[in-house]
């Protein structure tokens, strides 16, 4: 097969595959789940309960789609379309391989960034025009946690950044070749890990929509295929940060030549992504206005500390 | 002053008790009343009422710190009540000392036509609602009352229910129907009105959002609504409603007979199972002056301690879940199925067995039963050493609980905490300890205690407390009694059958205790457990017939979920959810 950067095979292929590795998400992270905890999951569906994805979404499809009659209707539908598109289109910029990928931008680490940021707003859309006071308080919390958490995602990058002197993924994969950031930027490594679970807003710090506080959060009033958006756009998310992680702290789709490169690839996001899964299931949740202290007292000037530490070995090695 | 029954006799401390108040209130007591259970009761009018428990509470030797519960009978078609004076309706309070260990009933008189008497909330806070419920249950005012409404049952309510013309079943009544026009009003009563809370809407600088926390939500453990007057996410205040679980307990105990009420009690605390039999057998069972076997006493113990680690179990994974950690109930409930195993074998059914019967217990442990007890005891303190490290010492959750909801001894007091909830604040008062029964006095176990008060010292007394459960099973394995699993008294209920077909006394007795039920001498009694969540009590009244004149049922949890206001002012939302979490309550347990 020849896949080439931004060919239309290539999209084709990155999306389809995308989405169906965030659907069957859902049954990894069950089965996983319940291996870790004692119990069985979802196995009577298909092999090893594997067509469960495809019963949930018949499901999904064929519910009714519902929207309150109280919400504000044109931003209550356009909230989880807005999350399905950044995150997707952030697939663009990711380098899966050396042939494989949408665009090979200059400017990739900063427009993952933007669309980080614009992710935002579709939690707090969805939280206001659901006009449901769970759903504001989840969206309260949602703004104020993601947009602190990006500011230590975008610093705890800069590291990065400045060891490859790229903004473009691809050049920071290939500036990995001697050895992966993971080692230099350690600290860089962990603030970027905490602060991708606060982004895609998963347990330990799912506060938007911490069930047993606030219902569903942002989400309370959402049904049908607009709830599976949010659903599987959080999987797209998990599966995002697992691919940055790969591609900014471990070298992206380097690795032994007995393994094609998409293959190191995977494996690694993989990892991750159990990593991400087995978090889930290990720690309880912290109070969202201890999440804002520890970021801004903690997080903050370390990855500062970072950065400023960085510039100085590269200052001093030139 | 006539004794209800000639050999009962107080006890000294409560006799000289007595003695003082004959002294300081002279004819203002109206009477004295003798019980079997020796708990002093004194009538008294409404005018007085109030400057008598001011003094029980702050000037008697002892002292009474605690108002256990507020309650009444509706005495208009009671027979046996020689030597009480002329009532319609009599208020009971029942008053707790701790550092007298010892309990006095205050009784007040009232006439069906002036329901009325003063209310005793400036003395004990926790009054607010038995007074409430009392109101709604029998149309007793209390006058001073800062929100008389109904509590337990709902606010468009017709009818008082605990009241003897009330219908007691649904075919006495019109057949329930709900159309449309009905369910709006009865949605509109629902609706939460600030202003009769004598809340306000707004403060200086910000608009309060008024947010309805249930009656459906995934963490009020049932069906339970508190109202929240919310700044942001601080907590300004709350108003819980509950009475959402209601199934007319009480009702029921005054319809079914003496033996037929058991499987009802298992549903009171559901997590308790045959724990909740216990204080009704052993309170039908005083009446009767029956004297079980030694070995009913040591297994009714054994089964208790059981379902005091199920209920446990269940309580500890339920908190970690309610701060957001989602593996520990899944372990736990492993460990509860592993136990629920054995007491099926034991008791033939998992939750609710009702196994407990007047007298006795419904069979004799199975054979091999001491196997199957080892295997709790063997698999138990290792998985429970394994939770600490996994649930207790882990830094975030400290974070969450230490320091939330935290209230001393006094504050408990005020609001009738026991259980758990009371010794996280330092007290060592265990009723099996302070008040053995059944022969709790025999066993060697610690009352573990903490000191803050907090959330995480609720949920640390509770996890100590399995381990103390895991000693007392063990000796009941060691040194499990020979003899009946029942009571050779003509009241044991089902008879012992090995002379029935041989005398024809035993025969008449069996035929009638069968066929309509055992017959109870006419008297008061009140017997009290220290239950999975607190201490709860059953006071039975009996007329002499084959069912309870009146069935009051007082349970931990509703005197608990009156304090969550105190406990949660100023905290933010996800701490109420850690305090809610860390009381430990089901909604059967509260409404009844």
């Amino acid at each position: 097969m020849a896949f080439e950067i931004g060919s239309g095979i290539t999209i084709a292929a990155i999306l389809g595959v995308v989405i169906v590795v965030a659907a069957m998400l859902i049954w990894v992270e069950r089965r996983l789940l319940s291996l870790w905890q004692e119990r069985l999951g979802p196995n009577r569906v298909g092999w090893f309960g594997l067509l469960q994805v495809v019963a949930d979404m018949i499901k999904i499809f064929t519910k009714e789609d519902w929207i309150p009659p109280f919400a504000d209707r044109f931003t209550f539908v356009l909230a989880p379309a807005i999350i399905m598109t950044v995150i997707l289109l952030s697939f663009g910029v990711i380098p899966f391989a050396p042939n494989i990928g949408v665009i090979d931008s200059n400017l990739g680490v900063l427009f993952v960034l933007a669309m980080a940021s614009l992710g935002a707003y579709s939690v707090m859309l969805a939280g206001l025009a659901s006009d449901n006071k769970y759903a504001l308080l989840g969206a309260l919390r949602a703004a104020a946690q993601m947009i602190s958490y990006e500011v230590f995602m975008g610093i705890s990058l800069l590291g990065v950044v400045a060891l490859a002197g790229s903004f473009n993924l691809r050049e920071i994969v290939l500036s990995q070749a001697e050895g992966w950031y993971v080692i230099p930027q350690f600290i860089g490594f962990i603030i970027f890990l905490i602060a991708g679970i606060a982004e895609s807003h998963r347990l330990p710090f799912d506060i938007p929509e911490a069930e047993q506080e606030i219902c569903a959060g942002y989400h309370t009033e959402y049904s049908g295929m607009k709830f599976g958006m949010f659903f599987v756009g959080e999987y797209l998310g998990l599966v995002l940060i697992s691919s940055l992680i790969t591609v900014l702290f471990f070298g992206g789709w380097m690795g032994a030549a007995f393994l094609p490169p998409i293959v190191w690839f995977s494996i690694k996001a993989g990892g991750f992504i159990a990593f991400f899964i087995l978090l889930r299931a290990a720690i309880p949740r912290p109070r969202y206005d201890q999440l804002m202290t520890y970021g801004w007292l903690f997080l903050l000037p370390v990855s500062l500390l970072n950065l400023l530490i960085t510039g100085a070995i590269i200052l001093s090695v030139q | 002053m006539q004794a209800a029954k000639t050999e009962i006799q107080l006890d000294p401390q409560a006799e000289t008790l007595m003695s003082r108040l004959r002294q300081d209130f002279g004819e203002r007591v109206l009477a004295e009343q003798l019980t079997c259970d020796g708990i002093p009761t004194v009538w008294v009018d409404r005018q007085h009422i109030q400057g008598l428990l001011q003094s029980l509470k702050n000037e008697t030797q002892p002292k009474f710190e605690m108002l256990f519960d507020i309650t009444a009978i509706d005495e208009r078609l009671r027979s046996n009540r020689d030597g009480q004076p002329l009532s319609e309706f009599t208020v009971v309070y029942h008053l707790m000392s701790f550092t007298g260990n010892c309990d006095i009933r205050v009784k007040v008189p009232l006439k069906d036509r002036d329901l009325s008497l003063p209310t005793i909330v400036d003395i004990w806070p926790n009054a607010n609602w038995y007074e409430r419920e009392t109101w709604d249950m029998f149309g007793i005012q209390f006058d001073g009352h800062p929100n008389l409404y109904r509590i337990v049952l709902p606010p468009t309510w017709k009818g008082h229910a605990l009241r003897k013309e009330h219908p007691a079943r649904a075919t006495e009544m019109e057949p329930f129907s709900l159309d449309q026009e009905a369910g709006d009003i009865e949605q509109e009563a629902l609706k939460f009105n600030p202003e009769e809370w004598g809340m306000q809407r707004e403060s200086e600088n910000s608009e309060f959002m008024f947010l309805n926390l249930g009656p459906n939500h995934p963490s009020v453990h049932g069906a339970f609504r508190i109202a929240l007057q919310l700044d942001g996410e601080i907590l300004v205040d709350a108003v819980p409603d509950i009475g959402y679980h209601h199934r007319g307990a009480e009702k029921m105990g005054e319809r079914q007979s003496w033996h037929t009420f058991i499987p009802y009690t298992d549903r009171i605390d559901y997590l308790g199972g045959v724990l909740n039999n216990l204080p009704y057998v052993m309170a039908v069972e005083k009446m009767a002056g029956i004297q079980v076997p030694e070995r009913v006493k040591v297994i009714r113990i054994m089964l208790s301690e059981m379902f005091r680690i199920c209920s446990h179990l269940l309580f500890y994974g339920t908190f970690a879940q309610d701060v957001g950690q989602l593996s520990p109930i899944f372990y736990m409930f492993v460990e509860r199925e592993r136990i629920f195993n054995i007491i099926e074998s034991i008791c033939g059914a998992r939750m609710h067995p009702g196994w407990f019967r007047i007298g006795g217990v419904a069979q004799d442990l199975p054979n091999g039963w001491e196997t199957r007890v080892q295997d709790i005891l063997d698999f138990m303190p290792a998985r429970l050493d394994e939770y600490d490290s996994m649930v207790m010492n882990n830094g975030i959750l400290k974070r969450r609980t230490q320091g939330i909801g935290a209230y001393d001894t006094q504050t408990a007091f005020d609001w009738g905490v026991t259980g758990a909830g009371l010794r996280a604040t330092g007290l060592e008062w265990d009723f099996r300890k302070q008040r053995p029964y059944s022969g709790y006095e025999n066993f060697e176990f610690d009352v573990p205690i903490a000191v803050n008060g907090d959330c995480y010292d609720r949920c640390a007394v509770r996890v100590e407390e399995m381990r103390q459960s895991l000693r007392i099973i063990k000796q009941c394995l060691d040194n499990m009694p020979s003899g009946h699993y029942k009571s050779d008294h003509p009241l044991t209920t089902p008879p012992r059958k090995e002379n029935t077909m041989q005398d024809i006394e035993t025969l008449i007795n069996h035929f009638l205790s069968v066929s309509w039920g055992p017959v109870i001498p006419p008297n008061e009694v009140t017997v009290a457990v220290e239950a999975t969540k607190g201490i709860n009590s059953y006071y039975l009244v009996s007329d002499g017939s084959t069912n309870s004149y009146r069935t009051r049922i007082r349970t931990p949890s509703f005197a608990h979920l009156q304090m969550i206001p105190t406990m949660s002012r100023g905290f933010m939302v996800p701490d109420l959810i850690a305090i809610i979490a860390s009381i430990d309550f089901v909604m059967a347990d509260v409404d009844r």
